[in-house]
């Protein structure tokens, strides 16, 4: 269409004040920023009761600890904002530790190897869970809880009641787990690259806002012609891997994986994403948020340390931090809608 | 037609046929769009309309006819095809994805590219805006669709259209759910896509709408293109006849009655920022209608009378006794029943058995010892299948195989089992055909002659002037008209309902 | 897309126009009646005692704690909720007895308020979902970590009776020794087939059941017809606290002993046999005696596994698997259906 003359006409004003997008986004962007501010606050509380807490080691310690849970974090983002749920995560994780582990034990790899088998068993399992889900059309959670126990029974299989020890491994693979460069540790290092790049991709790549739109509104997306089924497919595919690679590095964390390794896991992984914001049924919330909220979770667990209250704690905060972060979530649409209601029915008496 | 002395149009559609099991949704349908001309398509509900249009979208294959653009015989096999062939549809409620945003909305898939294929967004909103500029209308691209108004929805999907090129644009009902200012507003930026050379398809069922905006109408009536016109060619009383096809007497069947006692009494009725000091009576014996614009409060004013929707000023008596709001057991106990506006949705459970949904309201009343029996429900069902004639396969098989009437016959006999003395029917003929149109109204009107009183919502003027006793007109929440059978005609109810009563128009 | 109902609201082929109520439910339940038919004479052919008293009185202590709660499970997932507290429930319910016995408390004070604590915990949950119109799914995953953490809390790395606490009188703990007077089976499994024909009876035989059918299928609906919607989620979560903490109390009195993690992990147990048991994840379609074979079969399964020495591990994949066969084969035909007539109506879906 080319543009003809027409009658200058003024602008009509949008009905819906266009001021309501700029709080709304502000809004939106402000959880991940709220949530940077809740872990500084938290550790500078913790700091003033005991002053041990802002020591490097402990720093480090809360960035270690929480970089698995974030891996992982940013696969389940990826699932949820398509209006999924990914189980099997903790049980990927058991097995792609134990494998490489095993390997290790037979000299069978490499160092670099070892990564790349982790991520591969991971992507496999991813696979399988987008297949049963996209092409039987099963629901999410319910195929993922199937392959939680699944691949936990093989895992038991494959362990035979075994254990893999610090002995077993490479002392460079080790490394990833204990060394620091500059005092940032490695494996946060490898995480939050991976964090960045995902979080980036997120919002820059058409796929990766396709994502968003099969959450947002299945129906629209297939009006729209997005190809749901094979995005979803990437999507499980991508949180495997991701679940794949955190096993690898859960191996080099903690040197010793068993049969149990990486249990529960998954619930652990649900509650940092959402307490990071991303909608639990699907089409918003970034990995960034996500991210920080699994290191806020594991701040959380180290603060209680450091102010000496009881590690019996931990649960039972983490808990009612998630129903307040739901809670809050809740809340705040209201409001965002109620005031968008609001300033639409102003227009309608002029 | 004499298609010799007029431009060849941008899209043709001849003869198609659709056919959904052993209904005939479209029999001949027949439109011929040109560029700049605003073409609207009226017909009464269930003439094929929406049938038309999906075949149009690509979302229904026409099981015969054909379809032309520019000039090319074209199969359109899904929506992209016909978004590829320069088609854009504009729903009545469009689909949006809510949380993401304005600019998104309109590119997903398309999003301006840069190095690396990145999203370029900055252009993206850049793109968003100038679209929105050119359409006269002032809305911030980087807002979150959630919370948009229907119209500004509408013109979401329209900036759509625009970055698609659209050379033919259809609009389905886009009025029936927006405010006069919005109305407005929509009719000015048809008038800048006309002027920008695009094919406007309009459906409305506001005549007076299609009279001020269009250039020609073509009317359809059950599944047939009846007749198409210039509009200076026609009027509204040949459309209307052309519409309806036979006279508007015969087709109610409207039994004189005396009406008795009050049995619903609705004092100064509100909720914020919903509707506000609504009071009318409804007697044993009589239909009163609430009629109105969409949009002007008649379903949430009934809704508040169930207790489905809160109310937060005002009292609903009934038979002599206050009812307490929010609670639709005690309005169940207080002898209402409620036919609701969404049968598929609120109406019926369309995967329950025909016979479970008879007897879904009626469950407290079938026990024994505390125990139901599925015998006793089938029993009840029976009964209400017979008297209210249903046509259906087995009793057990589910709502949703029904047709859209017999659906109807079925939420209605709910409550009959109930043996209400007030039946609150929201659209009682909405989307169903012809002749099943005709039985529900017998059934309505056999009720009012057995004693019952009935609520009767309507946003066919016709059907209110067919059948009530009294009608009450609401504009934008309030009351502005209340007429007996005798004052109605279409004239004062459409004055009352835009708000010319009284009032100055919105 | 309102505009697509009006013209084809009989627009399903006649294919699809087949009664999916009844027969399809038994259809469900005939095939879980062979499978059951075969486990029994698999079992049998592995060992000659495998139908004897002992074995069927074991096979209710192992399971019947388990099946307890899949009773209001089923409740909860017929209206299209989910209750993912119920094992942390049942462990908090546990060691609150356990914790109130320590600090000297009376055996049947101790089980009242583990009880009340049950009720008021489903209660907590109710409030959520049914009055806030939360996520189930994010509630129960916030109260699993909220529950397990105050059972944390109470008990720590206690081990109930420990060292100085008296044992629980041995006439409540003979509930995980003895069967009832007078017959072969375990105090739970009579509680349990009690529970079940009672649940049986509510749900197919009572208007509260058929409520309940509605609220899964069409809630909106459901409301329309006078049935409380809210009101009947917040009773089922209730009702799931309470059970749950029946099971806790049981649990705790068959092992003599009690610590905070009584039950971790058992929420997806629960969760398969029911749906094992034919009823849908999204709500409105299942019945009692579907899940009553369920139990019986994951019961009967577990203990052919543990006479044949076959590992804990070889199990979880035989859970897995047979979850993830019987959605497949449960769901694909009526997911099929249930995605065309969603585009029919364009309502959203999860």
């Amino acid at each position: 269409m080319t543009t003809t003359e027409t009658a200058p006409k003024a602008p009509v004003p949008a009905l819906t004040q266009a001021t309501a997008a700029g709080r709304l986004d502000a809004l939106l962007r402000a959880r991940e920023i709220g949530l940077a501010l809740a872990i500084v606050v938290l550790i500078a509380l913790t700091t003033a009761k005991n002053t041990h807490f802002l020591s490097a080691d402990s720093i480090q310690q809360i960035l270690n600890g929480g970089a698995l849970i974030g891996l992982m974090a940013v696969g389940e983002t990826l699932v949820i904002v398509t209006r999924n749920v990914d189980l099997s995560i903790g049980s990927t994780l058991g097995l792609s530790a134990y494998i490489v582990g095993d390997l290790f034990v037979h000299d069978a790899i490499d160092i670099w190897m070892g990564f790349v088998v982790g991520i591969a068993i991971g992507a496999v399992i991813g696979l399988i869970n987008g297949l049963i889900t996209v092409v039987f059309r099963v629901p999410s959670l319910v195929v993922t809880l199937a392959m939680l126990y699944a691949i936990r029974g093989i895992d038991g299989v494959i362990v035979d009641g075994k254990q893999i020890n610090a002995s077993s491994i490479p002392g460079g693979y080790t490394a990833i787990g204990y060394q620091t460069v500059l005092g940032v540790p490695w494996l946060f290092i490898v995480v939050a690259i991976i964090v960045a790049i995902a979080g980036y991709a997120m919002r820059t790549f058409r796929s990766s806002r396709e994502l968003y739109a099969i959450g947002s509104s299945p129906q629209a997306a297939t009006l729209a012609g997005i190809p749901a089924a094979r995005r979803v497919l990437v999507a499980f595919l991508i949180s495997g891997a991701l679940a794949g690679l955190a096993g690898a590095l859960f191996l080099a964390e903690y040197a010793q994986v068993n049969n149990n390794s990486g249990t529960g896991y998954e619930l652990t992984v649900v509650s940092a994403v959402v307490v990071g914001g991303v909608a639990i049924f699907g089409g918003s919330g970034t990995v960034f948020g996500a991210a920080l909220g699994a290191l806020l979770l594991n701040t959380i667990n180290l603060a209680l340390v450091a102010a000496r209250i009881s590690a019996s704690w931990n649960q039972a905060i983490a808990g009612a931090l998630l129903l307040a972060a739901i809670a809050f979530d809740r809340w705040l649409s209201q409001r965002v809608t109620r005031k968008l209601r609001k300033t639409e029915g102003a227009h309608r008496d002029i | 037609m004499t298609p010799t002395d007029e431009p060849r149009p941008v899209l043709e559609l001849a003869g198609a046929r659709k056919s959904f099991g052993a209904v005939h949704a479209l029999v001949d349908g027949r439109i011929a769009l040109r560029s700049g001309e605003a073409h609207a398509l009226v017909g009464e509900n269930g003439a094929g309309k929406s049938t038309l249009v999906n075949i149009l979208a690509g979302v229904h294959q026409p099981d015969g006819g054909t379809l032309t653009v520019g000039g090319e015989d074209v199969v359109f096999n899904g929506p992209a095809a016909a978004r590829e062939a320069g088609v854009s549809i504009i729903y009545q409620e469009p689909t949006l994805f809510p949380d993401l945003t304005v600019a998104e909305n309109i590119f997903m898939g398309r999003q301006p590219l840069r190095s690396g294929r990145r999203i370029d967004r900055a252009r993206m909103d850049e793109e968003a805006r100038s679209i929105f500029k050119r359409l006269g209308v002032a809305l911030d691209p980087r807002r979150v669709a959630r919370g948009l108004s229907v119209a500004d929805q509408q013109l979401v999907e329209i900036a759509k259209a625009l970055s698609l090129s659209a050379k033919v644009l259809v609009m389905d009902e886009p009025t029936a759910a927006l405010t006069g200012v919005e109305v407005q507003r929509l009719f000015d930026v048809m008038t800048t896509l006309q002027n920008d050379g695009a094919a406007v398809m309009f459906i409305s069922h506001r005549l007076e709408e299609v009279f001020a905006s269009c250039q020609r109408v073509t009317v359809m009536r059950d599944g047939k293109f009846v007749s198409s016109a210039r509009i200076e060619e026609t009027d509204v009383d040949t459309i209307i006849h052309q519409m309806v096809g036979r006279d508007l007497d015969s087709l109610f069947p409207k039994t004189a009655t005396t009406p008795g006692e009050p049995v619903l009494e609705v004092r100064h009725l509100g909720r914020e920022g919903v509707f506000d000091d609504v009071s009318f009576t409804v007697r044993a014996g009589e239909i009163v209608a609430l009629a109105g614009l969409v949009g002007a409060g008649r379903s949430e004013v009934a809704r508040a009378i169930f207790g489905i929707d809160p109310r937060t000023q005002g009292e609903v008596v009934v038979d002599g006794k206050r009812l307490e709001p929010g609670r639709p057991l005690a309005a169940m106990a207080a002898g209402i029943g409620l036919v609701p506006e969404d049968r598929r949705q609120q109406g019926l459970v369309m995967d329950m058995g025909i016979d479970q949904n008879f007897a879904l309201a009626s469950l407290r009343k079938l026990r024994r010892g505390g125990i139901m029996r599925r015998s006793s429900e089938q029993r009840l069902a029976k009964v209400w299948a017979e008297r209210l004639q249903v046509k259906f396969g087995r009793l057990r098989d589910p709502a949703a195989t029904l047709s859209g009437g017999n659906q109807q016959k079925v939420v209605i006999g709910k409550w009959l089992a109930r043996e209400p003395s007030l039946l609150i029917i929201d659209e009682p003929t909405r989307g169903i055909d012809v002749g099943t149109k005709s039985e529900v109204h017998r059934i309505i009107d056999s009720l009012v002659q057995g004693g019952m009183a009935v609520l009767m919502i309507s946003s066919e003027l016709p059907e209110v002037l067919g059948m009530a006793d009294r009608v009450v007109v609401l504009h934008e929440g309030r009351v502005t008209g209340n007429f007996a059978r005798d004052e109605a005609d279409e004239t004062t109810i459409m004055r009352a309902a835009t708000g010319q009563h009284g009032r100055d128009a919105a | 897309m309102t505009s697509d109902v009006q013209t084809a609201p009989t627009g399903r082929p006649d294919s699809v126009q087949r009664s999916i109520g009844w027969r399809d439910a038994l259809r469900w339940e005939g095939g879980l009646v062979v499978v059951l038919i075969a486990v029994l004479i698999f079992g049998s052919a592995q060992s000659s005692s495998f139908l004897s008293q002992s074995t069927i009185f074991y096979a209710g202590i192992n399971i019947g704690y388990i099946a307890l709660m899949a009773l209001p499970m089923t409740f909860i997932i017929m209206t299209g909720e989910i209750d993912l507290s119920v094992a942390s429930m049942l462990g908090l319910a546990g060691s609150l007895m356990g914790f109130l016995w320590h600090h000297g408390w009376g055996i049947w004070p101790a089980i009242i308020a583990a009880l009340v604590v049950g009720a008021l915990g489903g209660a907590l949950n109710g409030v959520l979902v049914a009055y806030t119109a939360l996520p189930s799914i994010a509630v129960t995953i916030g109260t699993l970590t909220l529950f397990r953490g105050v059972a944390q809390i109470l008990l720590g790395s206690l081990t109930v009776p420990g060292v100085g606490d008296p044992q629980f009188p041995d006439s409540m703990t003979k509930i995980g020794t003895q069967s009832i007077p007078g017959g072969a089976l375990s105090y739970s499994t009579v509680l349990f087939l009690v529970l079940a024909l009672l649940a049986g009876i509510v749900l197919h035989a009572t208007p509260f059941g058929r409520a309940l059918h509605a609220i899964g299928l069409q809630p909106e609906a459901a409301s329309f017809s006078g049935v409380r919607v809210a009101w009947v989620k917040f009773c089922l979560f209730v009702v799931s606290g309470l059970i749950c903490a029946v099971a806790g109390v049981l649990l705790t009195l068959q092992n003599a002993s009690v610590s905070y993690t009584a039950g971790t992990g058992l929420e997806l147990n629960v969760v398969a046999i029911v749906l094992f048991g034919g009823v849908s994840i999204f709500g409105g379609k299942g019945t009692i005696f579907g899940v009553l074979l369920s139990v019986i079969i994951f019961g009967a399964l577990q203990m052919i596994l543990t006479q044949t020495h076959v590992e804990a591990e070889k199990q979880l994949v035989i859970t897995g698997l047979l979850l993830l066969i019987s959605v497949i084969v449960a769901n694909g035909r009526e997911l099929l259906s249930r995605v065309r007539s969603r585009l029919a109506v364009g309502g959203g879906s999860r």
